[in-house]
């Protein structure tokens, strides 16, 4: 079967009609649920947080059948993401939909990750900046590594809330740094 | 059963009479009932529709599909509805006295007779009924064909047809005096205006006779071009293919001898409209592979009857009527708007069946099945075949695939993926079939 770079493709995605938005209800919601689970596992295997409406999307586009999904098909499947509640793994970033940012972690899943971080490297009352959280190199191979900043900053607060870190301005303009608390 | 004493009358499977070389329907009454009142012997029949044709009194229960008649030919007089204070809250009737044979049947030819009563308990025009019922009977259109076959063996013509074998009056012209002088000779006054009206009928039912005459030359010429096309050698074939082909349609445009009109069928109408076309249809469906969209049957329907046209309503108005008779063809609608008849026998599981089969194909299951693909593998027209397969979509048989290349749908292989297991090879003999199908094209 076919790969995405390191990313294996399920057999179906050479279907022709996977990649018609389905009139029919029962097929349709069939073919949303394959579509849903693709980009999530797609996303979470290549770390990546935002697909954007307007750029090409590998994942959207089969060249082997000559195959891809049509904007308001891709809007669909990402609005189902979007809309479906508590369990909700896709956020519109901007009121025209133009981005929408995958969290194929829930932010409460990264705010468990960070925690599991700062246990397994010791960190409890230090400090770190947030660029060292993404890039550093305690956070080399594990899920942190390249998380997107946005998201960070949410789990971040997340943590915040509940009295578990404390962030602060730091040196720089524009990085701010965290107090991993005991 | 109950009408043994009188001859047995065909029916076609829709419940129409089968009417005789030169037959023509001339009215149509329900609900009459034929009683013997004199002779409790013969059972009557309850309830039946009764068809007035130029040969005979068809009587049609509709329930067991059986029919009875009366020749005109055993009719010695037809009575008039009474007029009788008393006939004001009955249901009209008329008095026939017909020939009946030593054992009670009622035939052409025997020494005693029976009266029969026609009971009509629907809304009609008793009159009306009475003045076509001495109508027909006066034209003897039965002896008409009998003696123009005789005529052409011996090969000399007599003065036009039907001519001297006019009235059947039994009142002996003698002369007598006084009222019943009178009386007499208003009757026969009467009786020559109605020979001369009646002769011009003949001129009519004359054309119509020669119209039957034209069919019977036509179908006989058909079946030589169809016989004798296989022996000719084809120099000139497609000249001759294309005359044949309009042949063809002119004999399918004379199908119909008797057309069912408001006229003859009054309320009725719809109903037997509505049988009649069943019976039409027959042909053309087999020939389009069991189903013809409504517009089709429309325009040849209307083309075969001549005048008498219908209208668009008046079709619909009779395909919906088939849900209530028994017959062998439906009509359906699409989700689109667009109607098709459809042979009962070619069920839309039927189809739904030759659709998946076409499907599983493995061109189809790596390039899809178009419209055009389904048209030529089921043998109807590419707009009913799309109308097809967009039914089969409906019913998750199929899926489709819009691209550039057009509009083609695959089996639905949706039903088979089960989400949590995405990535492995699918339990399903299906899915198996598809990716070995595919696999030997990439």
């Amino acid at each position: 079967m076919q790969s995405l770079g390191n990313f294996k493709l399920p057999q179906f995605f050479n279907y022709p009609p996977y990649f018609t938005l389905q009139p029919v209800r029962e097929t349709r919601e069939k073919q949303i649920q394959l579509w849903k689970e693709l980009i999530l596992d797609y996303c979470r295997s290549q770390k990546i947080f935002i697909i954007g409406m307007e750029e090409e999307f590998p994942l959207f586009v089969n060249p082997v059948i000559d195959r891809s999904l049509s904007y308001e098909s891709r809007e669909q499947f990402l609005n189902v993401l979007v809309s479906e509640g508590l369990l909700k793994r896709a956020e519109w970033m901007d009121k025209g939909r133009k981005k929408c940012l995958i969290l194929w972690l829930r932010i409460q899943d990264w705010a468990d990750c960070i925690l599991n971080f700062v246990r397994e490297n010791g960190l409890e009352n230090s400090v770190m900046t947030v660029e060292e959280i993404r890039s550093g190199m305690e956070s080399r191979g594990t899920e942190l590594q390249g998380i997107d900043r946005g998201v960070l900053m949410r789990a971040l607060r997340l943590l915040e809330q509940k009295g578990k870190v404390a962030i602060f301005k730091g040196s720089s303009a524009d990085d701010e740094g965290v107090k991993f608390s005991a | 059963m109950n009408g043994r004493w009188l001859p047995a009358a065909n029916l076609t499977a829709s419940g129409r009479p089968m009417f005789l070389p030169g037959e023509i329907e001339r009215a149509l009454v329900s609900k009459v009932d034929l009683e013997v009142e004199e002779n409790p012997g013969l059972a009557p029949l309850r309830a039946g529709l009764l068809s007035l044709t130029t040969h005979r009194l068809i009587w049609i229960e509709e329930s067991s599909n059986s029919g009875y008649c009366i020749p005109l030919a055993s009719l010695i007089r037809p009575y008039p509805p009474k007029k009788s204070i008393r006939s004001m809250f009955h249901s009209p009737r008329i008095h026939i006295q017909v020939k009946a044979s030593a054992s009670g049947r009622i035939a052409e030819e025997g020494p005693k007779s029976e009266m029969i009563t026609l009971v009509l308990r629907d809304k009609c025009d008793p009159d009306g009924f009475h003045a076509k019922l001495v109508e027909v009977w006066r034209s003897r259109s039965w002896e008409v064909n009998q003696r123009r076959s005789d005529v052409e063996r011996l090969d000399s013509r007599e003065g036009g047809a039907g001519s001297g074998h006019g009235s059947n009056s039994s009142v002996i012209s003698t002369p007598v005096v006084g009222v019943s002088g009178l009386l007499m000779k208003e009757q026969e006054k009467w009786e020559s205006t109605d020979k001369s009206l009646q002769e011009a009928f003949q001129d009519l039912n004359a054309l119509m006779g020669k119209a039957k005459e034209m069919v019977m030359l036509a179908e006989k010429m058909r079946a030589k071009l169809l016989s004798g096309s296989s022996a000719q050698v084809n120099t000139a074939n497609d000249e001759e293919l294309g005359s044949k082909q309009e042949i063809q349609d002119w004999f399918l445009s004379v199908g119909i001898v008797s057309p069912v009109t408001k006229e003859s069928a009054g309320a009725l109408y719809h109903q037997e409209l509505s049988r009649q076309l069943a019976d039409f249809v027959g042909r053309p469906l087999n020939e389009a592979g069991g189903m013809i969209a409504l517009i089709e049957v429309y325009y040849l329907f209307n083309r075969a009857r001549g005048t008498e046209l219908i209208s668009p309503d008046d079709l619909l108005q009779a395909c919906a009527l088939w849900e209530k008779i028994d017959v062998s063809v439906m009509l359906r609608r699409f989700d689109s708007g667009v109607m098709v008849i459809q042979d009962k026998v070619h069920s839309d599981k039927e189809v739904f069946e030759r659709i998946k089969s076409m499907a599983l194909k493995p061109e189809a299951l790596r390039q899809g099945v178009s419209p055009t693909d389904a048209a030529m593998t089921l043998g109807i027209a590419p707009a009913l075949a799309k109308e097809y397969l967009l039914a089969a979509e409906n019913e998750g048989l199929l899926c489709r695939d819009v691209s550039p290349e057009g509009f083609r749908f695959y089996l639905n292989l949706f039903r088979e993926i089960d989400p949590r297991c995405m990535y492995s090879v699918e339990r399903s003999g299906l899915f198996r079939s598809w990716l070995s199908a595919t696999a030997v094209a990439s």
